[in-house]
């Protein structure tokens, strides 16, 4: 019974809070909402009796969507509404809703055919984060040696394109004084 | 401490803790204040409160009075529901965070006979929802700098990203080599591991000091107080604050200073278990006070870095040293 109302409480505040992050044209509010529905998706988790993986989502996607704020910090004024421009509003409704019918599809597939297997069942006695690991370094392992080599991959890259002039930091460049063109110029070289 | 000899845990138990947690950590996050202006007037030869009532004792009630009555201003073109909202994340993640770990022994209230629990809600991976709720608790500076419309603002919320990014790895890392050790997230676990008296320390010590560094940055204690640097970004993300909303900020960083000092204890420091005469709770309480203490001297004793010198710190220092540690402990382990 509990869980039955601690279901729906979790499925409809997240179905809310995602909406707002589309719809709203407020980043603030996007972003604030889009963390919201995360956490609240981390309760279906420990509904589910996964409590790890409910608290790795948890951390997970606090710290992206923590780095997502920081972007929007960058390029957006808070405060204010995002003018955004549409250019072919059909063709946008038109892919977006095919692009969800696809995935109804995709998910109900299976439990329409009724052949919903639990591919790992939970074995009594052992925790829930040895069963996570227990799979990850037998069955998966391969998907998950490779998942960890497209990671470095990308940080590789990103050290790379970030790495320029990374020892020297702009905190510490003592500029002689001087009036504040130059003193522009010299921040743009230091830079480059 | 072992669980079967325990009562069965009742939801009316499970109540009462929460409200208990709530009261007491709050009034101590209050007295915290006072405090720690004391013992920094003490470490810095100076004499602190001293004008409300007997050696200024009651200063916290006036600084309770002066925060309930202020006027609650919220500032023209801020954004005003993020604004009203953020102080309250702060605040209610820290006592979520608190809700996992365990605050005080578990006792039963004589007459009405209901057991009240160590922990309000033993979560089998509690080490990790501490860290995820605390670390969602950095959600509260940052959407108040970028709710308010103001530059001092912005200022804070980007370092709370900073310092979220750099740290976060740290304070995962450093407790991976413990946790490792004992092989379970379940800070009963860690309490029971250490029941024979040798404690995690010992076997951890730099695993200990790297927590201890990344919880003081997780936590904005001084070393690493980026956020609201006075003398640099005026008051960061709580500029544009005043009254209650101020101080709920507050209330969650102090709330996260004793969470902090809770994980040191159970984890490194032997947990709720007895010591020679001592009963566990004398000692498990003589440990968060001793660690809250500890920060206290900390902040008396070291300035204050600047952010790159937080990111150099926590990515080329302490993460190295941490992946370090946990490689030695795997290899002990698999070796022994």
């Amino acid at each position: 019974m509990y869980e039955f109302i601690a279901f729906y409480i979790f499925a409809i505040s997240t179905v809310i809070l995602f909406l707002i992050t589309v719809l709203s044209k407020n980043v603030l509010y996007a972003m604030t909402s889009l963390a919201g529905g995360m956490v609240m998706i981390s309760g279906f988790f420990f509904l589910l009796g996964a409590d790890f993986l409910g608290v790795v989502q948890l951390i997970v996607y606090v710290g992206a969507v923590m780095a997502l704020y920081a972007f929007a910090m960058m390029f957006f004024d808070t405060t204010k509404d995002v003018k955004e421009k549409y250019n072919s509003p059909r063709l946008v409704f038109l892919l977006g809703g095919l692009m969800a019918v696809v995935f109804v599809v995709i998910f109900s597939a299976p439990i329409i055919g009724e052949n919903l297997q639990v591919a790992s069942p939970i074995t009594n006695g052992v925790g829930n984060a040895e069963a996570v690991g227990i799979v990850l370094f037998t069955k998966y392992l391969v998907p998950f040696e490779v998942a960890a080599i497209m990671l470095l991959v990308a940080m590789v890259a990103g050290i790379i394109l970030a790495g320029k002039k990374m020892d020297e930091s702009l905190t510490t460049t003592v500029l002689p004084l001087v009036d504040k063109e130059s003193e522009d110029e010299i921040l743009k070289k230091e830079s480059r | 401490m072992d669980g079967t000899m325990l009562p069965e845990v009742t939801a009316v138990g499970v109540i009462i803790k929460a409200i208990l947690i709530l009261a007491v950590i709050s009034a101590i996050a209050g007295f915290g204040t006072y405090i720690e202006r004391k013992v920094l007037a003490f470490m810095q030869r100076r004499v602190g409160p001293n004008h409300v009532g007997p050696y200024g004792l009651l200063q916290l009630a006036a600084d309770g009075i002066k925060l309930f009555t202020k006027e609650d201003i919220i500032p023209q073109h801020a954004n005003r529901l993020i604004f009203a909202v953020a102080p309250a994340i702060t605040a209610a993640t820290a006592f979520i965070a608190l809700g996992a770990v365990p605050v005080f022994p578990g006792f039963t209230i004589p007459f009405v006979d209901v057991y009240v629990p160590s922990i309000a809600s033993d979560v089998n991976v509690g080490i990790l929802f501490v860290l995820g709720m605390m670390a969602a608790g950095l959600y509260g500076p940052l959407l108040a700098g970028m709710a308010q419309s103001n530059k001092w603002g912005i200022l804070g919320s980007a370092r709370t990203a900073i310092q979220f990014l750099s740290y976060e790895v740290v304070t995962g890392l450093s407790l991976l080599a413990p946790i490792m050790m004992v092989g379970s997230l379940s800070f009963v676990d860690f309490n029971n591991y250490q029941s024979d008296g040798t404690w995690l320390v010992v076997y951890q010590p730099v695993a200990f000091i790297l927590f201890l560094i990344a919880g003081y940055a997780e936590t904005n204690r001084t070393p690493f107080d980026l956020l609201e640097h006075e003398a640099e970004i005026v008051s960061g993300y709580v500029t544009e604050y005043s009254g209650m909303r101020w101080g709920m900020f507050f209330i969650g960083e102090y709330a996260n200073m004793i969470t902090i000092g809770i994980i040191a204890s159970v984890v490194f420091l032997g947990g709720y278990n007895d010591w020679w005469i001592f009963p566990g709770w004398i000692m498990i309480l003589a440990k968060i006070a001793f660690s809250f203490f500890f920060m206290l001297w900390v902040r008396a004793a070291w300035p204050h870095v600047r952010p790159d010198q937080l990111m150099w710190l926590c990515w080329k220092v302490l993460m190295p040293l941490a992946v370090i540690n946990v490689v030695i402990t795997g290899i002990v382990m698999m070796a022994g």
